[in-house]
């Protein structure tokens, strides 16, 4: 290989920028989807890159389900403020009022209203037509078919026949009044190029994402971290601490974590390529019948 | 736990230096490509145990294979994909091993989906192309072969498949491995390697099978990972300008892609299609300042002086640029339901550059299975056509065979904003070899002084029958009582002479509106008020006879009468026999009508008297 080769991390990371440029040159007013993980990490690492030597000349959206864990808030304010992007931070209001949660509501009420609804409305509200999410197309076979800049007709719904061919590259951000993008960036990156790259990049990450000692209950196989009073612990039940880390990171009551003594990158990295479990065994709310990653799609989760 | 921390960062340190391979895998349905790649992705390590487990579950609940593991599984798409009708898209899969990371488009195997195949293809640098061994060559390998390599595949390797069921019969498969060699040689494929394998058994996919001893390469998987692939041959600077980047009134740099090439501060540069000339003052990277930067790299740069740049511009080397044309030679596979007509007007898009464009002619189809060349008046989703392009401006380009950035483009609808064709550009027509424009000194300006009077063109759209002769004839004797001049063209009398030859099938439409706005604008050009009453039911012909003009001198009337009425007034009995079956395609019965969406004058004239409806189009003119 010569000096001049370019690895694989060096392939995606063009590309993202790429698509990243594009969003912002084709599209009239878009924003950066940040939910604190990872892949967002990853987002905010390349957008910051992209615009170089300037600001990103787009801001970032939170959406907040008053059910993030406090570490991941506190991570949240620390970046916005590091990196000088704006932080525009959403809530659905009317669910607080309603006193919306995953404890009294269950988990798909919860992310409906909390999640779907409330990403809705603050695109709605600011009138955004293209929101840039970290999702990747590796993550369930479900989202293998998915474009890098993937239509949503009105009310955010996603329509399987009206996605555009992107050969080349070459995408098409024209839109219809009520329509607007979902763009992914990171559509080709797998778990492990993710890791790979925060940790050639030297990226912040979400100290979660470490193994550490955490109050831990234990409910049907999964290991919890209770990160406040709001979930009710069950006669007898109490929290041990125990050597634990996330692979994703959710609302608390809905990620399950696991026992893990990996403290640093590498050994996140060596533990991901050596035990072997998907993802989303970590995601609760995956738990649900087969399809229903297609169907939270269609219904603008994503 | 409890491995040295040294094994682990070597490990890691050999995972961040794996390059990529980008791959397009296609066959016939049933051909074994889903249980080839699930196969391989187990043999590989890939699929995390959860994922198995449930696989194996499946398999015994609904697998093809008994109670035995079916591979396939752990690629279908769901139960509702199958509903949504997108199993036809590509589907993206992704694995890697400690020496090479893999991208592959899994494209979809049945015929009438070659479409599906574009975006898969267009990226790929190796074609893996399924083959089972009891059929040999198929015609749907011959399909996929050819799209490969119109999308600039240069390297393909076939997997023989179902090596089991011919018994790993050496002299069966010497023979298909000899077809497909033979097929990829004629079809322009630079290089062609084959793999006898069993997805099933998984023979020759991880190790080398005992079943297949007179086999001496490489198993399939170290074949994708040592398989080298031709890199560009051209290696001129070139960065198709993305965005402009300008934080605040000091810094303006140019951002982008290089598509091919390197650069350095100080290199000569020139902008193309403009044609200024400077020099690189720097190279910007992603956190910092680079002393140069090559092909693939995502850059700013900044140049020594201020000149003009915007996005849709190819920042160059300046003694190897692109060339540049307006017009082409080029193929097009189209992806529409909607089928492409020559003379209608779409966007194209190459690279960051987006703009108005036409297929000026179809020169010829492409026989999908003989690669014949056809006569075609217009192409159906999923053909291939030969044909002459039409850009309203320059641009900068390469032939595709040369660059794929660019090279390749796609079509947009401008109605639907779809996405409804891409292609290859093969070479530039120059405009003087092609139809020279003469200069005149006496313009249209100049004409329609002579006569006191602005140009100008009223285009009567409207439904058979909605009153678009009567209005326009009303306005023309009253313009003429006040001494100007005036011409009327009419749908009836034109299709009389000059537009004989022309009937009512789409493309005819289009053609019969194209010439009739072309002979309004020479009118025009003479200094004549012209009077234009056609149905001319598509927007997109009548955005193309708009956009012939300047602006303020096309006025668009809309004789706005419903279906109904003018069904009831049906004055010359046609709307009788379209009713009766008698006329195909009748405007509104058999055809579509598409409204105007913002014509200048909006007449009801099944509400006004024609004489109310005239004075409101002279007030329009403003004469
Ligand atoms: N005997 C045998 N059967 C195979 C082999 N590969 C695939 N098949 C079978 O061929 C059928 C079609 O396979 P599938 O992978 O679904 O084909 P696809 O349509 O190309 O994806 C299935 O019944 C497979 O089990 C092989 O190497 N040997």
């Amino acid at each position: 290989m010569d000096a001049t080769a370019h690895t694989h991390l060096d392939a995606l990371e063009a590309e993202s920028i790429r698509i990243l440029r594009e969003t912002k040159a084709e599209c009239r007013h878009p924003v950066l989807l940040y939910s604190i993980g990872k892949d967002s990490s990853v987002l905010l690492h390349l957008l910051l890159k992209a615009f170089h030597p300037g600001k990103p000349p787009l801001p970032l959206l939170h959406v907040d389900t008053t059910w993030k864990f406090r570490e991941m808030i506190e991570f949240r304010d620390r970046r916005a403020a590091e990196t000088g992007v704006e932080l525009i931070v959403h809530i659905n209001e009317d669910g607080v009022r309603r006193g919306v949660g995953p404890v009294t509501h269950g988990a798909s009420v919860h992310t409906e209203v909390m999640k779907t609804q409330a990403l809705r409305q603050a695109l709605a509200q600011h009138g955004f037509d293209a929101a840039i999410g970290g999702a990747r197309r590796d993550e369930d076979p479900a989202r293998a078919k998915e474009r890098v800049f993937s239509l949503r007709g009105a009310g955010q719904r996603w329509e399987p026949r009206k996605q555009r061919p992107e050969p080349w590259g070459l995408y098409n951000a024209g839109l219809a009044p009520d329509e607007s993008l979902r763009v992914f960036p990171l559509s080709d990156w797998t778990e492990l190029d993710v890791w790979l790259y925060i940790r050639r990049e030297k990226i912040p990450v979400v100290p979660l994402y470490f193994a550490a000692e955490r109050p831990v209950i234990e409910r049907n196989g999964a290991l919890l971290v209770r990160d406040d009073e709001r979930m009710p612990l069950d006669a007898g039940e109490a929290p041990t601490m125990r050597r634990v880390r996330f692979r994703t990171l959710g609302c608390w009551p809905l990620t399950a974590a696991v026992a893990s003594s990996a403290s640093n990158l590498d050994e996140i990295i060596d533990e991901m390529l050596e035990t072997r479990l998907s993802e989303r065994a970590g995601r609760i709310i995956d738990l649900d019948p087969a399809d229903s990653m297609e169907r939270k799609k269609r219904e603008g989760y994503f | 736990m409890a491995r040295a921390n040294d094994d682990i960062a070597t490990r890691l340190r050999a995972l961040e230096r794996r390059d990529t391979l980008r791959i397009a895998i296609c066959g016939s349905v049933d051909d074994g490509k889903s249980t080839l790649l699930g196969r391989l992705l187990v043999e590989a390590g890939m699929i995390p145990d959860d994922r198995l487990q449930q696989m194996l579950r499946d398999s015994r609940k609904h697998g093809t294979q008994g109670d035995a593991p079916d591979y396939a599984l752990l690629l279908d798409g769901l139960e509702a994909e199958r509903e949504q009708g997108i199993t036809i898209d590509v589907a993206w899969r992704y694995f890697g091993t400690s020496k090479r990371a893999f991208i592959v488009a899994d494209c979809p195997g049945h015929a009438q989906y070659t479409r599906n195949m574009a975006s898969g293809a267009s990226s790929a640098e190796l074609g893996l192309v399924l083959v089972d061994a009891r059929a040999g060559v198929q015609t749907q390998t011959r399909r996929h072969l050819a799209i490969l390599a119109m999308f600039g595949v240069r390297r393909v390797l076939f997997a023989v498949n179902k090596l089991d069921l011919i018994g790993y019969d050496v002299a069966r498969y010497a023979r298909i491995e000899h077809e497909c060699k033979e097929l990829a040689r004629t079809l322009g494929i630079a290089q062609a390697d084959a793999i006898p394998v069993s997805a099933l058994n998984a023979d020759n996919l991880v190790a080398n099978s005992r079943q297949t001893p007179w086999y001496i390469g490489p198993p399939l998987l170290e074949f994708l990972e040592t398989v080298s692939v031709e890199q560009r041959a051209d290696d001129a600077f070139a960065l198709p300008v993305q965005w402009v980047n300008r934080p605040d009134a000091h810094f303006r740099g140019y951002a982008g892609n290089i598509s091919g090439g390197r650069i350095g501060t100080g290199s000569e540069i020139v902008v193309l299609p403009g044609g200024q000339r400077s020099r690189i003052a720097r190279v910007i990277g992603g956190d910092g300042d680079l002393s140069s930067a090559s092909a693939g790299d995502a850059v700013t740069l900044t140049l020594v002086d201020a000149i003009d740049v915007s996005r849709g511009d190819v920042i160059a080397d300046a003694a190897h640029p692109p060339q540049i044309a307006a017009q082409f030679a080029c193929h097009v596979l189209w992806l529409d339901d909607a089928p492409l007509l020559p003379g209608r007007r779409y966007l194209f898009k190459l690279a960051t550059r987006t703009l108005g464009a036409q297929v000026t002619e179809i020169k010829y189809r492409i026989d999908p299975d003989t690669q014949a060349q056809l006569a075609a008046t217009r192409l159906a989703a999923n053909e291939i056509g030969y044909c002459n392009l039409s850009l309203d401006a320059d641009i900068a380009y390469q032939p595709y065979a040369r660059d794929r950035t660019l090279g390749g483009f796609i079509l947009i609808d401008r109605e639907s904003n779809a996405t409804v064709g891409c292609g290859t550009l093969d070479f530039g027509l120059r405009r003087d070899s092609n139809v020279h424009w003469q200069h005149l000194d006496v313009d249209r300006a100049a004409r329609a002084r002579i006569k006191g009077q602005p140009p100008r063109c009223l285009w009567f759209t409207g439904l058979s029958g909605a009153g678009k002769s009567t209005i326009a004839n009303l306005v023309e004797r009253r313009l003429h009582a006040d001494g100007f001049h005036t011409i009327t063209l009419d749908g009836d009398n034109i299709r009389h002479g000059l537009n004989r030859d022309l009937g009512f099938t789409d493309a005819d439409r289009v053609e019969n509106i194209r010439r009739v706005a072309e002979v309004a604008k020479l009118m025009l050009d003479s200094g004549l008020i012209v009077l234009v009453s056609f149905i001319s039911p598509f927007r997109a012909e009548r955005h193309m006879a708009r956009a012939l003009f300047n602006e303020g001198e096309f006025l668009e009337v809309f004789v706005d009468t419903p279906l109904e009425i003018c069904e009831q007034r049906d004055v010359k009995g046609l709307y009788a026999k379209a009713r009766a079956g008698d006329i195909k395609n009748f405007t509104g019965i058999g055809s579509l009508y598409e409204p105007p969406e913002s014509p200048e004058v909006h007449l009801h004239s099944d509400r006004e008297p024609p004489a109310e409806s005239a004075r409101s189009v002279i007030t329009a003119l403003g004469l």
